[in-house]
Parts: structure tokens; C-alpha cells; sequence
């Protein structure tokens, strides 16, 4: 294969895999950026999503763009509803503590993979492709689903950013996310602010479970990867730092394409892992985080 | 933080149950009861299947639980085990190899069964196996792997019910190289069930003439296989792949967009597929490639009187789904040596006279013992050789055509075909 077709690849598959990555990050960060917890759990809202438009796409039927359209809506609202479940029960009673919180969510990913094994199988299910589309390049055909995907993520951050920049509501959770005790003297009610960014990262995961659906499949297990990948991006990006989390998406997904196709995908791993670690030795805060005065 | 999180849970789960199995080793003990069971001559005989109920193997996992299920109901409607009849304990090990070896631990200290068999997963079993050898404990693997007949194990481990890799890809190899090409490119899992493909298809291919253009080992933990195929070198005649793992769709798919329509023609294994709908979206690239299987899913691909009578005792259809649910797709290629090896081991329980523990020496001589295997309800999938020494099992396997979503047999081997050289003689072993 000719070195241009080689790098065009490269940089696809490195695309593609940071859109997702940064659309599944952005919730990790959002919910830890307003609400100072980290919910280990997050990987499992992107597992549910999957699971869940697997569901809706399996029980509609009907042609395969009308049924994930359908699972393109209908997923992410489950999830959000399930997450503000999880908020009320659970961690308002723990009262936000992060330690209690981690625990907590490290219960709920086993009470998530559980529940979906006893009712979803042990199976990996595939969900039938909105449209097919093979894209021919000199050398090499290509997913044009995978293509329309990464496109979907893009819209969707930028529909995140606009919300979180420019409404209202985004202003509140910014303020909160600044100081909570100012912004409820001001008459902000954080603690609907807080479910309110909670379901929201959650639906964020979810919306990218079902973004990758149509070219991975539905597993009770398919969790762990995205949290992990996610987790790396928001400490390189600064914790908290929405910004920061994009940029590092895109660096780590698209320096993973490449090291992945030019080498070998455990390469790609072993350079992302060693670039937190650089990044906690040489800036603690992230790249785009604050340095606690 | 998966990993984190549940190498904590199994870190603290494995030092309890050392505790609790030293506890119980030391109490039978000062009782000064010889072995740990009294046996009545009507007792039933214990067996406890070591099962894949979650994890990565859980797909297998339930089919291989129905299956042990069936059989066992099947042999204690016939008379039990020399009269004694079968009961079952079931203990999940989660497919973690850690796990696995508390589970035989558990077996043997808490639920006191003669026998351990059903382990599927190649890294559960070289995580089990030796603990099995320390506590003395007949250990039936139904795995495929080539780690037993490799000698890597001990002689307490069997695998009588299903043939391993070695001998599968030896015999299919003059088949795929006669037949689909002689330039072929290695696509397997980077563990060793993927090694054992590795290594003994490239011999076996080399031996023909066929020359391997290159080895791509892909991680287990890989959701994505594009970034793979620009190794593949032009004139490459045919991909073999074999996956296991959730990733086998996307995997199809991708092929079937990086290659188009012109791409080299493709062989793989049916582990990749089993518990998957052949008509799930995403397959259609396989239409007219070639699969193994061990034993073919679909009815007609082996008519005889014992495989339909089993296929139905299990509760499979004649598409190789469950009889319950016609989407809910069996494991049929592997499963079937569970009930082969239940048969096995009631075959060398009454043969020994077992009556109890103290007489697993002999139980284990009486395995050693078998030669033969013919075809019958006690072994569907069809005539078996036994070899002592090896503790590993030799039979047919099935290579089939993708036509239209299912399966057609297209040729069978023999067992001759699949013989290698002995590598190990675990009878020289000390019980």
C-alpha cells in the first residue's frame, strides 16, 4: 500500500476513534468539572446506551435508518433518566463526598454489567447500519457509517459547547462549577444543577454507545475501554477543563490512529499511558487545567 | 479502573477462600477421616462444572451449563453411574484464570466433588490446572487449546471430549491450501489459543508449500481491525482468521470495506461465530467463504442417528438455534464436548470401580486406559482415538461453506489426518 493511502488511514481511524472518544470524555469531565466527583460508572452509561438502541432498533423493527433514529433519542433519555435515579438515590444521599461517590459508582458498574447480563445476555449484538456506504480511496475501501459518525460527534460537542456557553442553563452550571455558594446566593439551585449535569454526562456516554453501535455491537462489557480512554484524556486535558478534554481527545485518538496503523495498537496504548504519566510529573493540574491556588 | 477495581475484589476473595480452604484441609484432618467422604454405594457421584457464567466467555459459558445440564439428566434417566446417580454443582469463574483456580480450590474443599470438568477458555485452564494437580483432583477440560496434549500441564488434567487446535489445523491444512491458496496471511488473537493457531498452521501450511505473508496477533481488548489490514500484503491468496471475542462483526465488516469486492478469499473458525446469528447485519462478507466448525450447526450437515438424537436432547434446532428461541443461537461446535466428556468420565467411573476419593488413582489409570471412542449417543460428534499418554482426544472436524446465512459442509477430514508426533507422556508422572 502506497505511504499517502497508508497515512490517509492512519489519520481516518485516528479521527474517527477521537470524535468518540471525545464525546464519551466530554461527560467524564463535565460531571467532574461542576460537581468535583468522579463517577467510575461513566463507561457503563456508554454501555447502556448501546444495549439500549439495540433494544429500541430490535423491538421497532422497520427499516434500519428509521429504528436508529429512533435509538439516536430514545437512548439517550433512558440513560439520563437512569442517571438521575442514580443521583437521587444514591449520591445525593452520600452527599456528593468524592471518596463515598467513587465507591458508590464502582458498585453501580457491576450492578450495570449484571443487570444487563441477566436480561441482555452474555452475547455481543449487532445493530443493522442507518445506510451503507462503502467509501472508495486510492488503495483501500472505507466505513462511510463510520465516517457520518465521527461527523454526528462533532455536531453533537459543538451542540454541548454552544449549550454550556451560550443558554442559560449552562450558564448556571458554570457558575456552580465556579463556586457553588456564590452561585446559590445568587439563586441558582445547585442541587438541581447538579442532577441536571449528572444526566447529562450520562447522556453524553450514551449517545456515543449508540454512535458506535452500527460499527462495534452491543456487549455487557464493552464499558471498561471508553472509561479508561476516557479517564487519560481528562487528567492530560486538566480535570475539569472541558477544553482541555478536546484537545486531548483529538491528540490521544489521533496519535492512536496512527502509532495503531504504522506499528502496533499496543504501542498506541503504552504512548498514551506514558503521556499521563509525563503530563502528572510535569504539569499535575492537565494541560488546560488550573493550578490550586 | 476496571482491572483496579476487580483485581481488588478477586485479591481479597482469593486470600478468604485460602483461608477458609486451609481451615477446612486442617479440620478434616485432626478429624483423622480417611479421604473426606463416606461413601454409601447409592451416594450420588459429585461433579462440579467449572463455568464460564460471566465474563468474556459467558456466551459459551450458558450453553456449556444446558448442555452439562442435558447430559447429566440424560445419564441419570439411563441408570446414573454405575447405579450412583449424577449431581452437579455449578460454580462461575467469572473466565478469569485467578478466579478459576479458586474454584477448584472450592470444589474440592467445600463442595467435596470427585471430579472438575467444562473449563473452556485457554488462560482459565493454565490458570486452574495446577491447582487441580496439587489437590489431586480429576480436572476434564473441554477446551481446545493445545496446553494439555502439549505436556504443559499435569497429569490430573483431561481434555477426552473435544480435539485440539493442533490437530484441527493440521488436518485442514492440505484442504486450504489445495483448495483456496497457498499465500495466506494469519490474522488470530495475540494469547495462546492464537499462538497455537500461529504456530501449528504455519508448519503445517510450510510443510505444503504454502507460504504465510504475514502473522497479525491482535489484542484481545481491539474494537477496531482496519489499522490491521494495510499489513496484509498485495497477492496475499487467502485470510485466515480466527477471533474470539465480541469484536468478530465489526471485524467482518471492516474486512468487507477495506477489501471490497476483489479481496483474497477468507478461511476462519467458527469460534469466532459461535452464539452469533450467521445472518446478523455485518456477516453478508462472508457469503461463500470457508469456516471450520467441529460439529456442524446446521442438521443437515451431519444427519447421522446419534448427532440429530443429541442435537435434540439439548434442545437445539435444526439451524443450530434453541429450540425455545429460534434467534438465540448455540455454541454447537464446542458444546457438544461436554456431553462427550460427562460420558468419559462415567465410562471411567464404572470401569475403575471408583467408589470414592481414595480411588482417584485408579479413576485416572482408567482414563489413561481408553483407546477408543466409537460413535454413538455417548459421542455425537462422531469416532474418537484416545491417547493416554497425552490425555487428549482425536476426531473429524467439519469444513463448511457460508451460503446464504448458513452452513454447508463441504468436506469432512479424517482423524488420521490430524495426527502429530507426541510431544509429552504424562503417565510417567507420580500420582
Amino acid at each position: 500500500m502506497a505511504f499517502e493511502s497508508h497515512l490517509l488511514l492512519a489519520l481516518l481511524e485516528g479521527t474517527v476513534g477521537a470524535c468518540v472518544l471525545a464525546l464519551t470524555a466530554l461527560g467524564l469531565s463535565l460531571v467532574f468539572g461542576v460537581m468535583r466527583i468522579v463517577n467510575v460508572a461513566h463507561g457503563e452509561f456508554f454501555m447502556l446506551g448501546a444495549v439500549i438502541a439495540w433494544a429500541a432498533a430490535t423491538l421497532v423493527g422497520g427499516p434500519p435508518a428509521l429504528s436508529f433514529a429512533l435509538a439516536l433519542v430514545t437512548a439517550p433519555l433512558a440513560v439520563a433518566a437512569i442517571a438521575l435515579g442514580v443521583d437521587r438515590l444514591i449520591l445525593r444521599r452520600v452527599a456528593y463526598q468524592p471518596d463515598a461517590t467513587i465507591v458508590a459508582t464502582i458498585g453501580l458498574v457491576y450492578v450495570f454489567q449484571q443487570a444487563v447480563l441477566m436480561t441482555f445476555g452474555p452475547e455481543a449484538r449487532a445493530v443493522a447500519a442507518p445506510f451503507q456506504w462503502r467509501v472508495t480511496f486510492p488503495g483501500f475501501g472505507y466505513s462511510g457509517v463510520k465516517l457520518a459518525l465521527a461527523g454526528a460527534a462533532l455536531v453533537l460537542i459543538a451542540g454541548t459547547w454552544l449549550m454550556l456557553t451560550r443558554t442559560h442553563i449552562g450558564l448556571a452550571m458554570r457558575a456552580t462549577q465556579i463556586d457553588r455558594e456564590t452561585a446559590q446566593a445568587f439563586g441558582i439551585p445547585a442541587r438541581r444543577v447538579y442532577a441536571l449535569v449528572f444526566a447529562l454526562g450520562a447522556a453524553l456516554a450514551a449517545v456515543a454507545g449508540v454512535l458506535v453501535v452500527p460499527v462495534q455491537q452491543a456487549h455487557y462489557l464493552m464499558g471498561g475501554d471508553p472509561l479508561l480512554l476516557s479517564f487519560i484524556v481528562v487528567i492530560i486535558g486538566g480535570l475539569g477543563s472541558l477544553r482541555g478534554t478536546l484537545v486531548a481527545a483529538f491528540v490521544i485518538g489521533i496519535s492512536d490512529g496512527v502509532i495503531a496503523v504504522f506499528f502496533s495498537p499496543t504501542l498506541a496504548k503504552i504512548a498514551a499511558t506514558l503521556l499521563v504519566a509525563m503530563v502528572l510529573v510535569a504539569r499535575p493540574q492537565g494541560l488546560f487545567g488550573r493550578a490550586p491556588s | 479502573m476496571i482491572k483496579v477495581t476487580s483485581g481488588l475484589g478477586a485479591g481479597l476473595t482469593r486470600r478468604g477462600a485460602l483461608r477458609v480452604g486451609g481451615a477446612l484441609a486442617g479440620a478434616t484432618a485432626l478429624a483423622g477421616v480417611p479421604g473426606y467422604r463416606a461413601w454409601g454405594s447409592d451416594a450420588p457421584i459429585r461433579i462440579g462444572l467449572q463455568v464460564h457464567r460471566t465474563g468474556i466467555g459467558a456466551a459459551y459459558g450458558r450453553w456449556y451449563e444446558s448442555t452439562s445440564s442435558a447430559a447429566v439428566a440424560h445419564i441419570n434417566a439411563n441408570g446414573g453411574i454405575g447405579g450412583r446417580p449424577i449431581e452437579m454443582i455449578v460454580e462461575d469463574d467469572a473466565t478469569d484464570p485467578k478466579r478459576g483456580a479458586e474454584v477448584v480450590e472450592k470444589f474440592a474443599s467445600e463442595h467435596k466433588v470427585d471430579v472438575v470438568f467444562g473449563t473452556l477458555f485457554s488462560h482459565v485452564v493454565i490458570g486452574s490446572a495446577p491447582r487441580a494437580g496439587e489437590l489431586k483432583m480429576p480436572y476434564f477440560v473441554v477446551s481446545e487449546g493445545y496446553h494439555v496434549a502439549s505436556g504443559a500441564l499435569n497429569r490430573y488434567v483431561f481434555q477426552p471430549g473435544i480435539t485440539d487446535v493442533r490437530q484441527q489445523v493440521t488436518s485442514m491444512a492440505p484442504w486450504i491450501t489445495g483448495n483456496l491458496g497457498k499465500k495466506i496471511a494469519m490474522i488470530f488473537p495475540d494469547y495462546a489459543f492464537g499462538y497455537d493457531h500461529r504456530d501449528f498452521f504455519s508448519a503445517a501450511a510450510g510443510k505444503l508449500g504454502g507460504e504465510i505473508t504475514t502473522l497479525l496477533a491482535i489484542p484481545p481488548t481491539e474494537t477496531s481491525y482496519t489499522k490491521f489490514f494495510p499489513q496484509i500484503p498485495a497477492g496475499t491468496e487467502v485470510i485466515y482468521h480466527v477471533m474470539v471475542g465480541p469484536g468478530v462483526l465489526t471485524f467482518v465488516k471492516e474486512l468487507g470495506e477495506f477489501f471490497g469486492a476483489g479481496g483474497p478469499k477468507l478461511f476462519g473458525f467458527i469460534d469466532s461465530l459461535e452464539a452469533v446469528d450467521l445472518a446478523s447485519p455485518g456477516l453478508e462478507y462472508l457469503e461463500g467463504s470457508h469456516i471450520w466448525e467441529a460439529m456442524p450447526r446446521f442438521a443437515d450437515g451431519q444427519p447421522t442417528e446419534s448427532a440429530l438424537a443429541y442435537r435434540e436432547k439439548v434442545g437445539v434446532d435444526a439451524n443450530g438455534a434453541s429450540v425455545a428461541d429460534p434467534k438465540d443461537i448455540a455454541t454447537f461446535s464446542h458444546m457438544f464436548g461436554c456431553w462427550e466428556t460427562l460420558h468419559v468420565i462415567k465410562a471411567a467411573v464404572e470401569a475403575s470401580g471408583y467408589q470414592g476419593a481414595d480411588d482417584t488413582a485408579k479413576l485416572i489409570e482408567a482414563v489413561e486406559a481408553m483407546t477408543e471412542f466409537p460413535e454413538s449417543l455417548d459421542h455425537p460428534q462422531g469416532r474418537k482415538t484416545f491417547n493416554g499418554k497425552l490425555h487428549q482426544c482425536f476426531g473429524q472436524q467439519f469444513i463448511s461453506q457460508v451460503e446464504g446465512g448458513r452452513l454447508k459442509v463441504v468436506h469432512t477430514t479424517a482423524i488420521e489426518d490430524g495426527l502429530y508426533e507426541p510431544e509429552a507422556d504424562y503417565t510417567t508422572q507420580a500420582l
